[in-house]
C-alpha cells in the first residue's frame, strides 16, 4: 500500500511539474515567437501575461464538450490521455538532485526511451477516432514520424550510455564527465532534431501542420480535451529537454545540492528556447522529407557516435 | 446514417466507380486556400491523383451590377475585385473609361498612378511572398513580409485615407494629389528601408535548405504549357517567359523607365515565389525613377464630367497587375451606364492550372502549388 500512495504522490508531483512547464511554456513560446517576430506576445494580461494562460485555461475548463457526430465515442474520449500520462509517468526517472530522483531505477534511462513512446499510440487513436479526413492524415503522419525518429533518438542516447557504463539516471549523473560535451556532440544534435519531431513540433509539425491539416490529429477536439493535447506537447517538451540537459549536458554540473537544481533548471529553459527558436526560424518539411532525414541522416549520424565512442572506450 | 471514420462523402468517379482514395475536401474556408477555394483532393496515401477547384464562393456579380450603375459609381466595386491590390482594378478600368470618352490624362496623375501601382505591386508580392511561407509553415516570414506592406499601406491611408479599397485612381487621373512634400520623402525613405528587408527575407526563406526542398522542383510548369493555359504575370515569367506588359505594350508613361523583367528558369513554386521578391526590387527602382521625374502639375483632366456618358463603341484595355494581365472590356450604347462589363482577371486564368498541376506531388505540395499561384478570389469570382 505504501508503494500505492508513493506513486500517487510521484504522479502528483510530475503532474505538477508538467502543468507549471505548460504554462510557463505556452507563455514563453508566445514571447519567444513575439521577439523573433519582431512584436511583444502576450503582455496585457498581470504578471508580464503569464496570467492570461490561466484565463486561457478557465476558458477551457468552461467549455462545451463537444463530440462529432462521426467520432467514435468511447475511445474519442479516452485518447488524449494515452497522450498525456506516459509524459507524466517518464518524469519520475528523471534525476533532478545529484544522486536523487524519484524513481532510482537501474533502467531508468530505457524507462525514459520507451514509456513516452506510448503516446503514439495516443496520436494514432485520436486520429483514428475523430472520423476526419484531416485527423486519420494527421495521426497516421504522427504514429510513421514518432516510430521512425524513435530510433536514431535511442541510439543516441545509447552511445552516451555507453561511457557512462550505466542505465541508473543517478550514477549517470555521478559518472558524467565534462570532456564528454565535445565527445558526445553528433549524439547531442542528433538527440535534439529528433526529439523535435518526436514532439511534433516545427520544423517537423507535420502531423498537426496547420497550414494543409488544419489541426492534425486534433482537428475536432476542443474544451479540456483539447488541453490535453496541449499539455501533452509542452509536458513533452519538458520532460525531452530535462532528460536532455541531464544526459548531455550534465545536470546540475558543476554544481550539486540546491544550486546543482537551479543549474539543471537553467539548462532546460535554455533547451527549451532553442526548441521554441527552431520552431519559429524554419519553414516545415514534408512527409517524405522528414522519413528519409530520420534513416539516411540521423540514423548513420548516430551510429557514426556509437562507433567514435566505441574507439574511445578501450582508451579510458 | 453515420460515416465510417475517414470515409468520404463524394465516393464516386465520374464513370461511376467507387473512389479507392481517400477523399479530402479543403475549403471552401480552410486556412490556407487564400481566400474561399475549395479543392476537392483524391489521395492515394499522400500522393494527390486527383484535384478539382471548385470557386464561385465570393461571387457577387460585379460585371452585372456594372451595367446599372453610372460610369463613376462602378469605381469603388473595382475596388473589391482584387482586394490584395485595388489600385490596378481601379486603373484598369479608368484605362477603358478614358479610352471610350477619349479623356486625356495629365501626366503628373500618369505618374502618381505608376507610383502607387508599384507601390501596390511590392504590397501584393508581400503578401504572397510572406503566404507561401506560411503555406510551408514559416509563419515569421509572414509577419516579416507583412511589415513590408504595412509600410505601403500607411503611405496610402496618408495618400487617399485608405488602407485596403482606395478608390484612388478616377477616369481622367486620380482622386488626390500627394498631401504634402513629405509624403514624397516618406515614400523614398520606404524605398530606402524595404530593400534590406527583402534581402532578408530572401535569406531567411529562400536561402534555407527546408524551404529549397520543399518548392524546388514541386510544380513545375513548362513554358509551353503556361502559355497555352493563359497564365500571365509573375507565374508566367518563373517558366522563363520574358513577357511583362509594362515593357511589351507600354501604357500609360512606362516606356520612359528601363527596368529588367524577372525570369525565373524552373517554373517551379520556388521561382514563381522568388520571382515575386524579385519584382519588389524592381519596383523600388521604377518608384525611384518615378519620383525623380515627376514634375508639378494637374491631377485630374480638366472637364470630366461626373456623369459620363461616352459615345457609342467598345473597348479592352489591359495592365500588368502583381498577378499577371489583367484587362478590362467595356461597351457602351451612348447612354451614362456601360452597355456591358467584362473583367479578364489574371487569377481566374492562373487558376485553371492548378488543379492538372497537382497530380502526383503530396498534400503538402498541392498548398504550396495552389499558393504560388497567388490567387486573390475576390478577383477570380468577381
Amino acid at each position: 500500500m505504501t508503494a500505492f500512495w508513493q506513486g500517487a504522490a510521484y504522479g502528483l508531483g510530475a503532474g505538477i511539474i508538467v502543468g507549471v512547464g505548460t504554462i510557463f511554456g505556452v507563455w514563453g513560446e508566445r514571447k519567444v515567437a513575439g521577439r523573433i517576430q519582431k512584436r511583444y506576445g502576450p503582455n496585457t494580461a498581470p504578471v508580464f501575461g503569464i496570467v492570461q494562460l490561466v484565463y486561457d485555461l478557465v476558458k477551457l475548463l468552461t467549455k462545451e464538450d463537444i463530440h462529432p457526430t462521426q467520432a467514435k465515442r468511447g475511445i474519442f474520449n479516452i485518447a488524449p490521455l494515452f497522450l498525456t500520462t506516459p509524459i507524466i509517468a517518464s518524469l519520475v526517472v528523471i534525476p533532478f538532485a545529484a544522486g536523487w530522483a524519484p524513481l532510482d531505477s537501474s533502467i531508468g534511462i530505457l524507462f525514459f526511451l520507451a514509456v513516452p513512446s506510448i503516446s503514439v499510440l495516443g496520436v494514432l487513436l485520436a486520429g483514428w477516432s475523430q472520423g476526419n479526413t484531416y485527423a486519420s492524415l494527421g495521426g497516421l503522419r504522427g504514429a510513421a514520424q514518432m516510430v521512425s525518429y524513435e530510433v536514431p533518438r535511442s541510439l543516441a542516447v545509447l552511445s552516451v550510455v555507453m561511457l557512462a557504463g550505466t542505465l541508473q539516471p543517478t550514477r549517470f549523473v555521478s559518472e558524467w564527465r565534462i570532456w564528454w560535451l565535445p565527445l558526445t556532440f553528433i549524439a547531442f544534435v542528433v538527440y535534439f532534431i529528433a526529439s523535435i519531431a518526436e514532439l511534433n513540433r516545427g520544423p517537423f509539425d507535420l502531423a498537426e501542420c496547420d497550414s494543409e491539416l488544419v489541426g492534425g490529429y486534433f482537428t475536432d477536439y476542443s474544451g479540456i480535451r483539447w488541453a490535453m493535447f496541449m499539455m501533452s506537447e509542452y509536458g513533452g517538451l519538458v520532460a525531452t529537454t530535462l532528460f536532455g540537459s541531464v544526459i548531455f549536458l550534465g545536470a546540475g554540473w558543476p554544481f550539486t545540492g540546491a544550486l546543482g537544481v537551479l543549474v539543471l533548471i537553467l539548462k532546460t529553459v535554455l533547451l527549451v528556447v532553442l526548441f521554441m527558436w527552431a520552431k519559429w526560424t524554419f519553414p516545415r518539411m514534408r512527409p517524405d522529407q522528414l522519413m528519409s532525414t530520420a534513416w539516411k541522416v540521423l540514423t548513420p549520424m548516430a551510429l557514426v557516435q556509437i562507433l567514435i565512442i566505441g574507439l574511445v572506450i578501450p582508451w579510458l | 446514417m453515420p460515416l465510417e471514420p475517414g470515409a468520404s462523402t463524394v465516393p464516386v468517379n465520374e464513370d461511376g466507380s467507387a473512389v479507392r482514395e481517400t477523399v479530402v475536401n479543403l475549403g471552401p474556408s480552410h486556412p490556407s486556400t487564400h481566400g474561399v477555394c475549395r479543392v476537392i483532393a483524391h489521395l492515394d496515401g499522400e500522393i494527390v491523383t486527383r484535384a478539382e477547384l471548385v470557386i464561385g464562393y465570393l461571387h457577387r456579380g460585379i460585371e452585372k451590377m456594372a451595367e446599372h450603375r453610372t460610369y463613376l459609381q462602378i469605381m469603388p466595386l473595382t475596388d473589391r475585385l482584387d482586394y490584395v491590390g485595388s489600385m490596378y482594378a481601379n486603373w484598369a478600368y479608368c484605362q477603358a473609361v478614358e479610352d471610350l470618352a477619349g479623356i486625356v490624362v495629365p501626366e503628373r496623375a500618369e505618374y502618381l498612378r505608376i507610383i502607387t501601382c508599384e507601390l501596390q505591386r511590392i504590397a501584393s508580392h508581400m503578401m504572397s511572398v510572406g503566404s507561401t511561407g506560411n503555406d510551408a509553415g514559416a509563419t515569421t516570414l509572414f509577419v516579416y513580409a507583412f511589415w513590408v506592406r504595412e509600410q505601403v499601406l500607411t503611405l496610402f491611408e496618408r495618400l487617399c485615407g485608405s488602407r485596403l479599397t482606395y478608390n484612388y485612381v478616377r477616369p481622367g487621373g486620380v482622386s488626390f494629389d500627394t498631401p504634402d512634400d513629405a509624403w514624397i520623402d516618406e515614400v523614398r525613405a520606404f524605398c530606402k528601408a524595404a530593400l534590406p528587408r527583402f534581402n532578408e527575407i530572401d535569406r531567411l526563406f529562400f536561402g534555407n535548405v527546408i524551404t529549397k526542398g520543399r518548392t524546388k522542383g514541386v510544380g513545375v510548369l513548362s513554358a509551353e504549357d503556361a502559355i497555352n493555359a493563359s497564365v500571365t504575370g509573375p507565374s508566367l515569367r518563373a517558366s522563363g517567359v520574358d513577357f511583362d506588359l509594362r515593357r511589351d505594350e507600354p501604357y500609360s508613361l512606362y516606356d520612359r523607365f528601363s527596368f529588367n523583367v524577372v525570369v525565373g528558369e524552373n517554373g517551379d513554386v520556388f521561382d514563381r515565389a522568388r520571382c515575386r521578391l524579385l519584382e519588389c526590387y524592381e519596383s523600388v527602382r521604377l518608384i525611384q525613377l518615378a519620383l525623380d521625374q515627376m514634375e508639378p502639375g494637374r491631377v485630374k483632366a480638366e472637364a470630366v464630367s461626373r456623369l459620363i456618358a461616352p459615345p457609342v463603341g467598345e473597348t479592352y484595355k489591359t495592365l500588368e497587375s502583381a498577378r499577371g494581365t489583367l484587362g478590362v472590356f467595356l461597351a457602351s450604347d451612348g447612354g451614362v451606364r456601360p452597355w456591358r462589363m467584362k473583367v479578364r482577371s489574371p487569377a481566374f486564368s492562373n487558376l485553371g492550372i492548378v488543379g492538372p498541376l497537382c497530380k502526383g506531388y503530396t498534400i503538402s505540395d498541392l498548398i504550396m502549388i495552389l499558393g504560388s499561384f497567388d490567387p486573390v478570389f475576390g478577383e477570380v469570382d468577381r
